[in-house]
């Protein structure tokens, strides 16, 4: 069987902070990312989604340590992360690279391409020559679709979804096993998304890699990803194979999210029958005891209030944290995909009226 | 008679680095209480067209054509006179909520002041029918919001505040410059909806930019489609949905991974990146990177109508059959 390339176990990272007014302090602690598991399976893409401040780019950072874990354990390759020295981290961070979401703030202004991409050459292979580190990088500008003789040109003479290509080079170069993407086309334009995807999943394809795709779009994960993660206020609420999330998902948070999204074929979307959620997310300096959705949750019961869900893995392996999803799994799926055969009306039974959902509070 | 009538708009910024040409020729009309959309990437015009419209370019900007509102030219008038007609019969929205509401006011002191201000009304008459507005847009607890500080309360929220304070003189017009942007999913639903039955209920048109086709689909009447500052195509939103008849629309729509359809391998991206305004291309400013450009693109096509509303600025006559999704 498989082995996982990263096991991830019940991790945490904690922030203590001071939320007080000047001269009073009152500290307190964000959960940023709380007791999340999850596996990563070589050359697979796992989408991480969920909204702001759900802790998927403090999640990606503790990943690679550049915040530390309170708690958890990581595993690569049968090696803990969690606890390693920075000295040790950093080798290890040859194999784990990660794109950023901002594609010119995440370069430096005042080095050139060349220089950019064979940074992390120079930092992880010492001994290669000037030569060699040249050609390595002029290939590397090739297959991400640069030309190579714009080498000696500086980050601001490139457009944004050109730069995401000179971070795509940049984290590739020293042939990583995991890429951690943290939203790395939500800075750039539709027709440029789609060409910065494309590229993702060729790399992918040819190198191998295992790819962990963050992003508040969830279009773009369901197109990237074999597997999804939905992740609310620092919890994991659903981790399921990508079609099961979509097509249905058995977290109401799940559910309410792919409703939100609008879909691009004006007949559809005016017929879709859709739920909106009340209400803001939660500070994460307060959230909600018990599970932290039931504020917003449309089924939610009082036990909802009074106790933590435990993540809970079913008999396909998908993973969900609620309490009722099994009463709850009676609804249609969220979304009518056009591919599933049946008629747009019949998404009407999508939400409300089904007799045997529980009753909203 | 259309309540809004853009002719030729043109605006160009004087940079260091040359004059940008941000919107080129821009011709439209706006309907009492319909919403269009403007869409387009970055760099295509759409938000320096509604600037232009509420006199609000910057410095080094600047706008030639005509706009006409309810028969009354606003390129050139005074900025007493626009100053009486923002606010009151035109208000606009922002993509960034918090920043563009005052942080050193109140929120309620902010809707009293439109209101004190452009309908002459007593404090008190003010501020009643600031709350009715705040309960309209769903605000829970309205009488403590007003006391409350824009960095007191969330992106929704301000956006909400924001377009209750569009409304308040009852506007002709709202402009909308992508109001759900910046905020998450399930916020963005909430204020689209939010947007979708007060454009029912009341007359007001709504001019809505934005770049998410999605929104569009859902929130408008007709749709105009604009690249490197000229419009490319515009027609009623299912039309332009069914029947994309610019092959720039056609890449749009195909570029966008969809919710509804599961993976088909690569996504049909548009190659290339769009043009550099300060030197817009002579012919069609699309044709770089169109898959049907051929000799006649040296030129620019006119702006020409395919159907019912329908208009698109190529000089094609029918998009060939799309290439089978891969």
């Amino acid at each position: 069987m498989r082995q996982p390339v990263l096991k991830v176990r019940d991790l945490s990272v904690h922030f203590r902070v001071d939320a007080g007014r000047l001269f009073r302090h009152d500290y307190r602690t964000v959960r940023a990312v709380d007791g999340v598991s999850f596996d990563v399976m070589p050359a697979e893409t796992l989408g991480i989604v969920g909204e702001s401040g759900c802790g998927k780019s403090t999640l990606a950072r503790a990943l690679l340590g550049l915040v530390s874990a309170q708690g958890g354990s990581i595993s690569w390759l049968g090696e803990e992360l969690v606890g390693l020295g920075e000295e040790t981290m950093r080798g290890k961070r040859r194999e784990i690279q990660m794109i950023f979401q901002d594609p010119s703030g995440s370069l430096d202004p005042r080095m050139t391409v060349g220089e950019i991409v064979a940074e992390p050459l120079k930092t992880f292979y010492p001994s290669m020559s000037r030569l060699q580190i040249r050609e390595r990088v002029q290939g590397m500008m090739q297959m991400v679709g640069l030309l190579p003789d714009q080498i000696n040109r500086y980050p601001h003479e490139f457009s944004g979804g050109q730069c995401q290509r000179i971070g795509i080079a940049r984290a590739l170069v020293v042939n990583p096993r995991l890429v951690v993407c943290d939203e790395p086309v939500s800075a750039l334009d539709v027709s440029i998304q789609a060409q910065i995807v494309n590229l993702l999943k060729d790399l992918q394809k040819k190198l191998q890699l295992s790819l962990i795709f963050i992003a508040h779009d969830l279009s773009v994960v369901r197109h990237v990803s074999d597997r999804v993660m939905v992740m609310y206020l620092g919890k994991l609420m659903e981790l399921a194979d990508r079609d099961s999330i979509y097509l249905s998902p058995r977290h109401p948070y799940t559910r309410a999210l792919i409703e939100s999204v609008p879909i691009p074929d004006p007949v559809l979307e005016r017929e879709r029958a859709r739920r909106v959620l009340d209400g803001d997310i939660p500070s994460p300096l307060d959230p909600p005891p018990g599970c932290v959705f039931h504020s917003r949750c449309p089924h939610a019961r009082d036990a909802c209030q009074a106790e933590v869900p435990a993540v809970e893995t079913l008999e396909d392996g998908a993973q969900v944290a609620c309490l009722f999803h099994r009463e709850l799994a009676a609804h249609g799926p969220a979304v009518q995909s056009p591919d599933q055969g049946s008629g747009v009306a019949d998404s009407s039974s999508v939400s409300e009226t089904d007799s045997s959902s529980p009753e909203p509070r | 008679m259309a309540l809004l009538e853009v002719r030729d708009l043109s605006v160009s910024f004087s940079t260091p680095d040359g004059v940008v040409h941000a919107v080129n020729g821009l011709s439209f009309d706006l309907e009492p209480g319909e919403t269009l959309g403007l869409v387009g990437e970055s760099g295509s015009g759409k938000t320096q067209t509604a600037l232009a419209l509420m006199g609000l370019l910057a410095d080094n900007g600047r706008a030639s054509g005509s706009v006409k509102f309810r028969d009354q030219e606003l390129l050139g008038m005074s900025s007493r006179e626009l100053t009486r007609v923002r606010g009151s019969k035109i208000s606009m929205i922002f993509q960034d909520p918090i920043s563009s509401l005052n942080p050193y006011l109140s929120i309620g002191d902010q809707l009293i002041e439109v209101l004190t201000h452009h309908r002459s009304l007593k404090r008190k008459a003010a501020r009643e029918r600031a709350v009715e507005m705040l309960e309209r847009v769903r605000i829970g607890d309205p009488l403590a919001r007003m006391r409350q500080f824009p960095h007191e309360l969330s992106g929704g929220m301000c956006q909400r505040i924001m377009i209750a304070m569009g409304l308040l003189c009852q506007p002709d017009l709202l402009i909308a410059d992508e109001p759900t942007t910046a905020l998450d999913v399930t916020v963005q639903s909430q204020i689209n909806a939010l947007m979708g039955e007060l454009s029912e209920k009341s007359s007001t048109a709504i001019l809505l930019i934005t770049h998410d086709l999605g929104v569009v689909a859902g929130l408008c009447d007709r749709v105009m489609v604009m690249y490197a500052g000229q419009e490319m195509e515009m027609a009623p939103v299912v039309t332009l949905f069914a029947e994309p008849a610019h092959p720039y629309t056609e890449g749009l729509l195909n570029s966008v991974p969809r919710l509804d359809r599961a993976r088909s391998g690569i996504l049909n991206a548009i190659p290339g990146n769009p043009p550099n305004l300060l030197q817009v291309p002579a012919g069609c400013p699309f044709s770089a990177r169109c898959r049907h450009a051929w000799e006649a693109c040296r030129e620019r096509p006119a702006f020409a109508e395919v159907g019912p509303d329908h208009y698109k600025r190529c000089h094609l006559e029918r998009l060939p059959e799309a290439p089978p999704e891969t």
